[in-house]
């Protein structure tokens, strides 16, 4: 549905975007991660028409945006929570948006119903809004013309922990019933639970795509963390089979899959309490592929 | 995970572009929905009713004689000075609170957008002029039944099309200064200093050197201006209208515009 070829946007000397192409499939949430700066923001400006590409092109459905009549009703878009006018209170800026798209004003009061926006708050002028109201307005506006497409920019920036998970089912559903999703951000636990695929992006370049589990099957490395009632005992077994254990909290840390963990323990009449994927599998590939472009410098291996 | 069971492309048929007159209505109550534009707007008529209230009290006091004009020439004064700082907010508001981004998402068309707020704000300028002329009748009238003097109307349809004239030529140079600047406070800064600053400047040059006497009625455009509130411009004033106009309002409105047509919102 989303359709990026070849996106390149250079300022001056300094290549924001380079040489970008992917997609995003209708009936999915596509997970557009990187870390501040690597052109996120600038490829979904492109996609919007709000910045010209330097070279290549984003298609929406096929059609260039600016081409599309009527856009809102089609796509929606949060690009910044915080670009609206502060003076507004949000029911105004709902209605405005409203009227640019021709919709019946109780549109408004369904969007903020949906967004869990109070009528007092409603009132409310946007100066006074926390970051979290603001994104809730700003997904409002974004659904307000029912579009099939919806473009976001950080959307979960801001909002408390039962906001994400509102988010996160507001979009599922979304996507579930045919719309396509792009939300972008640079907190990888934020994206990976919700994106169908993910594409990772690093100094204007794609370093890395898939779902979660072809991504880890790249990262290669898996880790386990276990406890058991006996944890000494516990520590012989992997070992012997020449996993590399060390202690980590009440627990351990072996290094290599769940499942060869809890064979192990089961060959030893072992008693588990807990036993998890480590899954930080995904967070060091994140970093590691991003990492020309982290702003921290991050020494191999001490995530781990 | 099956993707073909959904739709790949848009299907537009059921959408049609933005209709001008939407356009224009939105810019409209853009203009009133904030307390800055309210409290403007309601701040214009307000001190045209104060300065008409003035004028009468200091009319009938000092026992002058005045008729309707003079009352509309009273009005031109806060309405020349308020209504250009809405036409440069009318613009530069969507840049300093970056609404511009949500604008031109909703209209990717900015040269429909840029046009759309133009006859905004000249509805506006409009608008005012007729309230103003609202204001002036019961003060004229007032002032008959209070002086004993006859109440002289003497406004004919030149002077009307010369008040209108004159505000749309105020509120089209904040609007033009509104793009080239694309900020609030240098778009209002650097209209009081076209419009307070340099009509003095201009006059002391043309004074000073007599070379400059002769260039000024054709580059100041507020001084080309004084005729439409004299009521009785000639063929040279509206040369030097058109001139000085070209100079202050077409060329900023053009620079402007296609600065707004390319900017990045950021």
């Amino acid at each position: 549905m989303i359709k990026v070829e070849g996106l390149t946007r250079k300022y001056g000397d300094f290549t924001a975007v380079d040489d970008v192409s992917f997609e995003c499939q209708p009936g999915r949430v596509t997970g557009f991660l990187g870390p501040n700066g690597a052109g996120k923001t600038t490829t979904m400006r492109v996609m919007v028409g709000l910045t010209p590409a330097t070279h290549g092109r984003v298609t929406i459905g096929g059609h260039l945006y600016k081409d599309i009549p009527n856009p809102g009703r089609h796509v929606g878009v949060l690009l910044d929570a915080s670009a609206q006018h502060a003076g507004r209170t949000g029911r105004e800026v709902l209605t405005l948006g409203a009227m640019t798209m021709g919709l019946d004003l109780s549109r408004v009061d369904e969007m903020l119903e949906l967004v869990s926006l109070d009528a007092k708050e409603a009132r409310r002028r946007v100066r006074n809004y926390s970051l979290g109201m603001r994104q809730r307005l700003g997904i409002a506006h974004a659904l307000l013309g029912d579009p099939s497409v919806l473009i976001l920019d950080e959307p979960a920036n801001g909002l408390d922990p039962a906001g994400i998970r509102w988010m996160r089912g507001l979009l599922k559903g979304y996507a579930e019933r045919g719309g396509t999703v792009l939300l972008s951000s640079h907190l990888l636990h934020e994206v990976e639970i919700i994106a169908d695929e993910m594409i990772l992006i690093g100094r204007g370049r794609i370093v890395a795509r898939g779902d979660k589990k072809s991504l880890l099957a790249h990262a290669g490395k898996a880790a386990t963390l276990v406890t058991a009632l006996d944890n000494d005992e516990l520590g012989r077994v992997p070992k012997d089979r020449g996993f590399a254990v060390s202690g980590v909290g009440q627990g351990l840390r072996v290094e290599t899959e769940p499942v060869e963990v809890g064979r192990a323990a089961a060959d030893h009449a072992i008693v588990l309490t807990d036993l998890r994927s480590a899954e930080e599998g995904l967070e060091d590939l994140f970093l590691e592929l991003t990492s020309d472009s982290q702003r921290d410098d991050l020494t191999p291996g001490s995530a781990a | 995970m099956s993707t073909s069971t959904y739709e790949q492309g848009l299907d537009l048929s059921g959408t049609a572009p933005l209709p001008f007159a939407r356009l224009v209505r939105v810019e409209l109550r853009k203009m009133a929905d904030t307390r800055a534009g309210r409290w403007l707007l309601i701040s214009i008529a307000a001190l045209t009713t104060l300065v008409l209230v003035i004028q009468l009290s200091v009319v009938l006091s000092q026992d002058l004689t005045v008729e309707f004009r003079d009352f509309m020439v009273a009005m031109n004064t806060p309405m020349g000075i308020l209504l250009p700082v809405l036409g440069v907010m009318c613009v530069t508001s969507e840049w300093s609170q970056r609404t511009a981004m949500v604008t031109f998402t909703l209209e990717p068309s900015r040269m429909k957008l840029v046009r759309a707020k133009f006859v905004a704000t000249m509805l506006i300028a409009v608008a005012a002029v007729i309230v103003g002329m609202l204001l002036s009748v019961p003060a004229n009238m007032l002032y008959g039944a209070l002086s004993g003097n006859d109440v002289v109307w003497g406004f004919g349809p030149d002077d009307v099309l010369y008040v209108f004239l004159l505000h749309v030529f105020g509120m089209a140079t904040g609007f033009a200064f509104g793009t080239l600047f694309l900020n609030t406070p240098a778009g209002i800064v650097v209209y009081f200093v076209y419009s307070f600053v340099l009509p003095p400047l201009f006059a002391l040059g043309a004074a000073l050197m007599g070379w400059f006497e002769s260039l000024q009625p054709w580059i100041d455009f507020a001084d080309a201006q004084n005729p439409l509130i004299e009521g009785n411009v000639s063929g040279a004033e509206w040369a030097h209208l058109a001139v000085s106009g070209f100079i202050w309002l077409v060329l900023p409105l053009a620079i402007g515009t296609w600065r707004v047509l390319r900017a990045e919102v950021k």
